[in-house]
């Protein structure tokens, strides 16, 4: 062993070794004590400031107040969109511990369906952290209080008294007024995170006014300094700052119009526009048939989605913005006015033998006409005397004039969509031609092109509100264009036609139902108030001379029923037009429901008189039936299996 | 000094020990009962636990020191077998145990075990001549004693109170007088065992582990959570503390385990820095009577024991304040009198009650006054 050798130990210097050492372990005891003395001063006294903020930082919370929205209102103040008190039920995904317990225990207490927890279950996995994922709304106060008692147990669920939106008209004005949702991600992103969008319980607009008035409707947020547990237990609310609801929104719309035009179309698939003259004011947008944005709010289930999807009468389309169809002899008004404007005599006379003959090809009229005036031409509706004084001015000439009634435009209107269709010309043609030789026989503007958009039909697309918009430049003899915001939007401006062309025109127009024409039994049921109007009917697809001409046959082939008009002859008051599709012609399916709309604005109970019959023959309300078709086509059992969350 | 005529039992009686025990339990309750958001769901089993402890140290303090010396191996022996029991019992039962229950009582033996070791152990050098110390004799009985508990304990596995055992009996060790080089030489090794078991031996669990603890707030989620809750309380307590029954971090559940091994966070935010020295001064004046109490006696056994039962108070409050103050990782020992739980409880009133058996020796010792 090469370490040094070590000195024996006696008893007595044990005992000094053992004074010495405790002394040494003692001091070591001291050094420790000051140690942690000296370490909490500094964490309590030196960083004092910063643990406070940080104590403070983990119980007092912002949490935003959602504002109320703005009730949208028609312009008579009647609500058509509003605020309803609710209690509903969250989960914020960033709070769960345990997403199976606290779903299977949230089943138990609130009765939830498979489809409801595969719902939430796919919320969770898409939501973005605190984003909450609906659970349940509309609860009943008792449900409410039975989740809220198990808050302690139940962490990450949000148990919430909102509000949420009603629009009592229900699927009439879905359409017009879109529907509210819970924000998705991208609306999350798209607003820089604002964090008032995963704020519980708040809605975002989806369609229709709801979307595009988002930022006018929505309010101001209010904000609440509130003490929370770790657990995110409200203690208790140190200040609240309020919110300030957003301002309602007068929109032009006559709501009990918009309903009563929403009923009359039925089971049909169609549109009914009606605007003031003297402003512009869209009094009713209705396009049937439609979702009911209440059940929409709500957020539906996969197979609900489907049967709307799927549904060849397209509810979820807005057919009087988004659906185009060649607008037939509805346009011969406005190119009356194009021939008044290119110097044509009203009272030239074109002899109609049943067609027209241009070069080796023979265009069919409705009839054997014989001698025509402009007049008798609108009221009867005679294609050769449109073929004939089309073809001698040019459809050059009469393009310009369609664009100035608003035909083929996009106007300056808060909504989602329009399609604006197509009014074609000879540039027109040259352009897409261009673009797609293939689609045209050839790249310059023939004769028959003429003659084709002479009667509406050819290359000639337009949408209903279009058409709407000219038939109140027709009875008003401006420039009128639609609003649909109270206030807002383009006054009427003037056009370049005198007031005796127009009233040339409105005088053919009155004929159309009050004389010798196509409409006579869709006169108003007053003695001084008269309708005028044109109908028309637009192919859907070209059968050929030997056919039904659609006629008759499947439904989806048959043709489309257009009128346009306004009222009171004497001194309009409204315009508007009314598309049926595939109602088979203007007068069969489209004049009779204007009549009673109509009949509406000047004799509410005279209208209802006429509704309610009809109602009945088809099996009750808008919500009854639809109510109906959803329970068949549940029945159907071929409803997909599981249910996602769409359109929520 | 004026000698007051009160009867000889309780004039023995350590009494500047007792009122300051008491007091620092006492401030305990208080923290308890504000814990329990102004309840008395822990302070009051607490109180009926100190009181019941304490009459159980007192009662050890009429034994003469001799009977322990006596006991001794005894003792050990019986705790060792009822460590085995327990470790026994988890291996059947497929789980580990720290538990034995006996009806009403349950007894952890790994609590016993840190006086046992450290009264056997003392018992072993109150035996060895004093020529003896230098030779391999004075060492491997003593490792035999130290390491044999301290792995059982370690399987259980509960790394705290095997290095509480560990540390309790290598107290006693150094104390009896071992020659300096063992004692550097040992935490030599370990500074060089340290880095090569960290990079070739621990999983990577385990680095993680020490990792955390070396930086708390790398892991905010994890352990760091505690470590930076404890600490914002502590901190946001400043000087004065916010009142009581006025801690959010406790209150409001940020803190973990506010009423049981972070008490100590749970006060200083309520009390603050004052409250903080107040603990801090109590248990010094504990751990002063007992160093003082081992430098006063005569036996070389009860100068060995009484300096490590006082160690074994101290391990557990400076392991306990340095844990919630960040500087020792997060092992479960509590602050003892002061948070809620029978065992360290119970295991330092055993220290107390042999301490105050060797003190009333002491100062019965006829040739106390007289010097060595």
């Amino acid at each position: 062993m090469k370490w040094p050798k070590i000195a024996p130990v006696n008893e007595s210097a044990q005992a000094a070794m053992f004074s010495r050492r405790s002394v040494m372990v003692g001091a070591g005891w001291g050094g420790v004590g000051a140690l942690l003395a000296g370490r909490m001063g500094y964490i309590a006294i030196a960083e004092n400031q910063r643990y406070r903020e940080a104590a403070e930082e983990n119980r007092v919370q912002m949490r935003l107040i959602p504002p109320r929205r703005g009730w949208i209102v028609d312009r008579h103040g009647h609500p058509m969109a509003v605020n309803r008190s609710d209690f509903r039920v969250d989960l914020i995904p960033d709070r769960l511990e345990d997403p199976d317990r606290v779903i299977a225990e949230l089943t138990r207490l609130l009765g939830l369906s498979p489809e409801d927890v595969q719902r939430i279950r796919q919320g969770l996995e898409a939501a973005a952290g605190f984003q909450p994922v609906p659970v349940a709304e509309h609860l009943s106060f008792e449900k409410f209080a039975a989740v809220s008692l198990r808050l302690p147990e139940l962490p990450g669920v949000s148990p919430l008294r909102a509000f949420s939106r009603y629009y009592p008209e229900g699927a009439a004005v879905g359409h017009l007024i879109g529907y509210v949702g819970t924000p998705n991600r991208d609306e999350y992103e798209e607003e820089d995170r604002n964090p008032l969008l995963i704020a519980p319980g708040f809605k975002i607009g989806k369609e229709g006014l709801e979307q595009v008035m988002e930022q006018r409707l929505r309010g101001v947020p209010g904000a609440a300094r509130v003490e929370v547990t770790a657990r995110g237990r409200l203690v208790r609310e140190l200040r609240t700052l309020p919110d300030r609801s957003g301002p309602p929104l007068h929109t032009t719309i006559d709501a009990g119009l918009q309903s009563f035009a929403a009923r009359r179309l039925g089971d049909e698939s169609g549109s009914c526009v009606v605007i003031e003259c003297a402003t512009g004011n869209i009094l009713c947008l209705a396009s049937m048939p439609a979702y009911d944005p209440n059940a929409f709010t709500d957020g539906i289930g996969r197979s609900e989605w489907a049967m709307f999807a799927e549904d060849e009468r397209k509810p979820l389309l807005n057919k009087a913005l988004n659906a185009l169809y060649p607008p037939g002899s509805t346009i011969k008004p406005a190119n009356s006015l194009a021939l008044l404007a290119a110097g044509i005599d009203p009272e030239e006379r074109v002899n109609c033998p049943g067609g027209y003959q241009l070069g080796n090809r023979f265009f069919q009229c409705l009839g054997r006409h014989g001698p025509m005036t402009m007049h008798t031409a609108i009221a009867r509706s005679c294609n050769t005397y449109f073929y004939a004084m089309g073809r001698r001015v040019g459809f050059d000439r009469i393009a310009p004039v369609w664009r100035e009634l608003g035909l083929g435009e996009r106007f300056e209107l808060p909504v989602v969509s329009q399609s604006y269709g197509t009014v074609p010309d000879s540039a027109w043609k040259q352009r897409r031609y261009d673009r797609n030789p293939k689609a045209f026989y050839r790249r310059d503007w023939t004769e028959s092109d003429t003659l084709n958009a002479s009667i509406g039909q050819g290359y000639v697309i337009l949408n209903p509100l279009q058409l709407a918009t000219y038939a109140a430049c027709i009875a008003a003899g401006k420039r009128v264009r639609p609003r649909l915001i109270a206030g807002e939007g383009p006054d009427p401006g003037p056009l370049p036609y005198s007031p005796d062309q127009f009233q040339t025109v409105r005088h053919g127009m009155w004929e159309v139902v009050n004389g010798a024409g196509t409409a006579g039994r869709s006169r108003l049921p007053f003695p001084d108030i008269e309708m005028c109007g044109k109908t028309g009917t637009a192919q859907v697809r070209n059968l050929g001379a030997s056919s039904s001409r659609g006629q008759g046959g499947e439904w989806r082939y048959r043709d489309h029923g257009l009128f346009v008009f306004f009222a009171p002859y004497d001194r309009p008051l409204y315009a508007g037009a009314c598309v049926i599709e595939h109602g088979m012609g203007g007068s069969r399916a489209a004049a009779p429901v204007v009549k009673d709309v109509l009949t509406y604005l000047f004799d509410k109970d005279k209208a209802m008189a006429a509704l309610l019959p009809l109602e009945q023959q088809w099996g009750g309300n808008i919500a009854e039936r639809m109510q109906r078709r959803a329970e068949a086509w549940a029945a159907r059992g071929s409803a997909p299996g599981g249910g996602e969350a769409e359109g929520a | 000094m004026r000698r007051l005529h009160i009867p000889s039992p309780f004039a023995v009686l350590p009494w500047k020990l007792l009122i300051v025990v008491t007091a620092l339990t006492g401030f305990g309750l208080l923290i308890l009962y504000s814990s329990a958001a102004g309840a008395l769901t822990w302070a009051l089993p607490q109180g009926i636990r100190f009181v019941v402890f304490l009459g159980m140290a007192i009662v050890m303090s009429f034994f003469r020191s001799q009977f322990y010396k006596e006991w001794a191996f005894l003792a050990y022996g019986g705790v060792l077998v009822l460590l085995m029991l327990v470790e026994a019992m988890g291996a059947m039962g497929g789980g580990a145990q720290r538990w034995l229950d006996l009806g009403p009582i349950r007894i952890q033996p790994s609590e016993l075990m840190k006086p046992a070791v450290v009264i056997a152990v003392a018992r072993f050098y109150d035996m060895l001549p004093a020529r003896e110390l230098t030779r391999w004799t004075a060492v491997w009985p003593a490792l035999v004693l130290i390491g044999f508990p301290a792995a059982l304990v370690m399987l259980q596995p509960d790394l705290g109170t095997a290095i509480a055992v560990t540390t309790g009996g290598a107290t006693i060790m150094f104390l009896a007088g071992l020659p300096m080089r063992y004692f550097v030489g040992a935490g030599a090794a370990v500074a060089v065992t340290i880095p090569i078991a960290y990079n070739f031996v621990l999983h990577e669990y385990q680095r993680h582990r020490i990792a955390i603890f070396l930086d708390p707030e790398a892991d905010p989620l994890g352990t760091g959570y505690h470590i930076t809750q404890s600490k914002i309380a502590i901190g946001s307590g400043g000087l004065t503390g916010n009142g009581f029954l006025q801690g959010t971090q406790s209150h409001f559940a940020f803190l973990p385990e506010p009423h049981t091994d972070f008490i100590f966070a749970t006060m200083a935010e309520e009390w603050g820095m004052l409250g903080g020295l107040f603990i801090i001064f109590c248990f010094a004046m504990i751990l002063k009577w007992g160093l003082g109490v081992a430098l006063d006696s005569r036996g070389k056994f009860e100068k060995l024991t009484a300096a490590g039962l006082t160690m074994t108070i101290f391990f557990y409050v400076a392991i306990n304040m340095m844990m919630v103050m960040g500087l020792a990782p997060v092992v479960g020992i509590p602050l003892p009198l002061v948070s809620y739980g029978g065992s360290a409880m119970m295991t330092v009133m055993i220290c107390l009650g042999v301490l105050m058996s060797i003190d009333r020796q002491n100062r019965l010792d006829p040739r106390r006054g007289n010097g060595d």
